[in-house]
């Protein structure tokens, strides 16, 4: 059996994010890079199914849609324990687009289970995994909280209103995985950190894909106004200030 | 010159720093006022290989380069230097002693499981009467023939209870002056071994520190390191890299107090205005930001002369005597900075500054460095 992890290179979630090019743009001047926090979940998650599996789950493999720039980001997965690595060599462009190209990995390579964060920390799009599951044909849920292997089954529990529902489903399968999957991702080891030196990273060129949406612009948000303090008795002055000037009511 | 770090050393400083802040800071503060030896923080650090990070892969250690080793010792050290001394005493003077100057036999028996982080190291050198003069030795070690017999007492041993191999120096022929020491590697259960009291220190009160007495101590023949007379150079060769580890582990004291410093003159708003635009204020944190840089790279240099097998013995002690006596400067000013909340624990800067106090003394004072550095000048 073997496992994809899907993993994004996204800005650091303590940057202070910048445009440029009429703000058009994002500046990756001064950004330190990150594997994407859902996808780093998944991987944590990956590895401790191979480790549990005794010898059933082969291999847990990382797939990326970037440049050269984000070897470093695969370079610490593979550091955490990934066993090999897969750089589909682009620049990505929009959600079908990485999509399209993770869905070329899958088809020629046949993973068993196939995870994906929930979002990317960059864009929050949150549209790669419900796009990839359909264009590989995987059955998929998304909302993952929770991921076992039973019976040769997947099975998963996820958030819903007010509780959690438990969801069996055959393989092979994609999961869209969230806050839960796994209690906190790894710290790369030394020896890992010296093993990732030599495990394979494979660098695949793109499929010509259409490009099917376009980042017009960003803005960024209005900076916080100043705190207005009152005291409990003055509701009519706090009404009129939210109807009047924040314009929430 | 590069000045940039390889994208490895920048995992290791990533991977030590993530250490740091998720398992040491929830819970230094109550180690430090209760004075508890970090046992299970350890067993996660020996876990991850930091213990044995420099050792050769080939003796069971991560192969890592002492630029990587500086880079995770501050990082480290920024949140709790208890944790950082027990890394450097195993890296620095354990484990690189026995690499650089024990046998075969002894490599493996007792290097790889210490690079394994199975063991702990501990370095015995100081006694009650020999400190900054190491070559005033009474520690014996009597050729029995099949055997050493070792008597006497050293004194602040870091990790004296939790380590299980002790290298230990000790005279074997006083009339050879520093040319009868020798340095031997003792199994801590062995008869005859008995510890002092925890000491109740000032600062770094998680660290195991002990006095260690001999009583009549078999050690057998096989365990002397090197040539019959070599101890004194072998301790004096170990200690040039071990300054290079408490220089590091000097400089992240100043990082981290001065991280705090800085956070919370952005934050504390004093006649109007955050603490940070009263220029009185903006300048110290200027000082101690240029410290800091100068620190770092004193240190980084001493790594990158070792790393590239060229002398570097005045380099780590000029780092070691800046980077502690700079760590005492920052922290003290970045007490000042927090004005009261910097006298209590719960803002952390005070604790830096024990543990400051610490960087300045042991491993070789400042004053000790001084004249290293200072006789080098007059070659």
């Amino acid at each position: 059996m073997k496992i994809l992890v899907c993993i994004s290179d996204v800005p650091d979630t303590t940057t202070k994010i910048k445009f440029k090019d009429n703000n058009t743009t994002l500046d990756v001047n001064g950004i330190q890079w990150i594997i994407n926090p859902w996808d780093e979940l998944a991987l944590t998650r990956a590895l401790e199914l191979k480790e549990a599996s005794g010898g059933i789950i082969q291999s847990v493999t990382v797939a990326n849609v970037g440049t050269v720039a984000s070897e470093p980001t695969i370079r610490k997965a593979l550091a955490v324990g990934a066993d090999n690595a897969i750089r589909i060599d682009a620049q990505p462009k929009d959600a079908y687009y990485v999509a399209a190209q993770l869905a070329n990995i899958v088809k020629a390579e046949s993973y068993d289970i196939v995870l994906v964060g929930r979002d990317s920390a960059d864009y929050n799009g949150s549209a790669v995994g419900g796009m990839l599951a359909e264009l590989i044909d995987y059955n998929s849920l998304s909302s993952v909280s929770s991921l076992n292997i039973e019976n040769g089954k997947i099975r998963i529990n996820r958030e819903i209103d007010g509780g959690t529902e438990t969801i069996e489903a055959e393989l092979p399968f994609l999961a869209i995985v969230q806050k839960g999957i796994s209690k906190e991702p790894r710290i790369p080891a030394m020896r890992g950190i010296m093993m990732a030196r030599t495990k394979p990273l494979n660098v695949v060129q793109a499929v010509a894909v259409e490009i099917l949406t376009e980042d017009v612009s960003f803005e960024m948000p209005q900076p916080k106004g100043s705190c207005k303090k009152f005291d409990s008795e003055n509701v009519k002055t706090l009404v009129s200030l939210l109807h009047n000037e924040a314009k929430l009511i | 010159m590069n000045f940039e770090f390889t994208e490895e050393q920048k995992m290791i400083q990533q991977a030590a720093k993530d250490f740091a802040e998720r398992e040491l800071l929830p819970d230094v503060i109550e180690r430090d006022t209760k004075a508890l030896f970090p046992k299970e923080h350890v067993k996660k650090l020996a876990e991850l290989g930091f213990l044995g990070m420099m050792t050769d892969p080939k003796y069971d250690g991560g192969g890592m380069d002492t630029i990587s080793y500086v880079l995770a010792m501050e990082e480290i050290s920024k949140i709790e230097s208890s944790v950082a001394v027990i890394m450097s005493v195993c890296n620095s003077l354990v484990n690189w002693g026995l690499e650089t100057y024990g046998n075969d036999m002894q490599k493996e028996k007792y290097l790889k499981p210490l690079a394994r982080g199975e063991k702990i190291g501990a370095f015995l050198l100081s006694e009650p009467e020999a400190g900054s003069d190491a070559t005033k030795q009474r520690t014996t070690a009597v050729d029995m023939g099949d055997y050493y017999l070792l008597n006497g007492t050293k004194n602040w041993i870091t990790n004296a209870n939790c380590a299980s191999v002790y290298l230990v120096i000790a005279h074997t022929n006083p009339e050879k002056a520093h040319k009868g020491i020798n340095a031997f590697i003792v199994d801590k259960d062995t008869t005859g071994i008995t510890l002092g009291p925890h000491e109740d220190k000032m600062g770094m009160r998680s660290s195991d520190t002990h006095s260690v007495m001999f009583t009549d101590v078999k050690v057998p023949k096989e365990n002397r390191i090197g040539d019959d007379g070599f101890g004194f150079s072998f301790a004096m060769k170990t200690l040039d890299g071990g300054r290079i580890g408490i220089a590091s582990q000097a400089l992240g004291i100043a990082s981290g107090a001065f991280e705090r410093a800085l956070q919370y003159s952005k934050e504390r708003k004093a006649f109007g205005t955050e603490i940070f635009n009263h220029q009185v204020i903006a300048f110290k944190l200027a000082d101690m930001a240029v410290k800091i840089e100068n620190a770092r790279n004193l240190c980084l240099k001493a790594a990158w002369l070792k790393d590239n097998k060229q002398p570097y013995g005045i380099m780590s002690a000029m780092a070691k005597q800046y980077c502690a006596d700079i760590a005492m400067e920052v922290a003290t000013e970045a007490v000042q900075i927090h004005g009261g909340y910097g006298y209590v624990k719960e803002y952390h800067v005070e604790r830096l500054m024990r543990e400051a106090k610490l960087t300045q003394i042991y491993e070789g004072t400042s004053e000790v460095q001084k004249i290293v550095i200072s006789r080098s000048l007059l070659k």
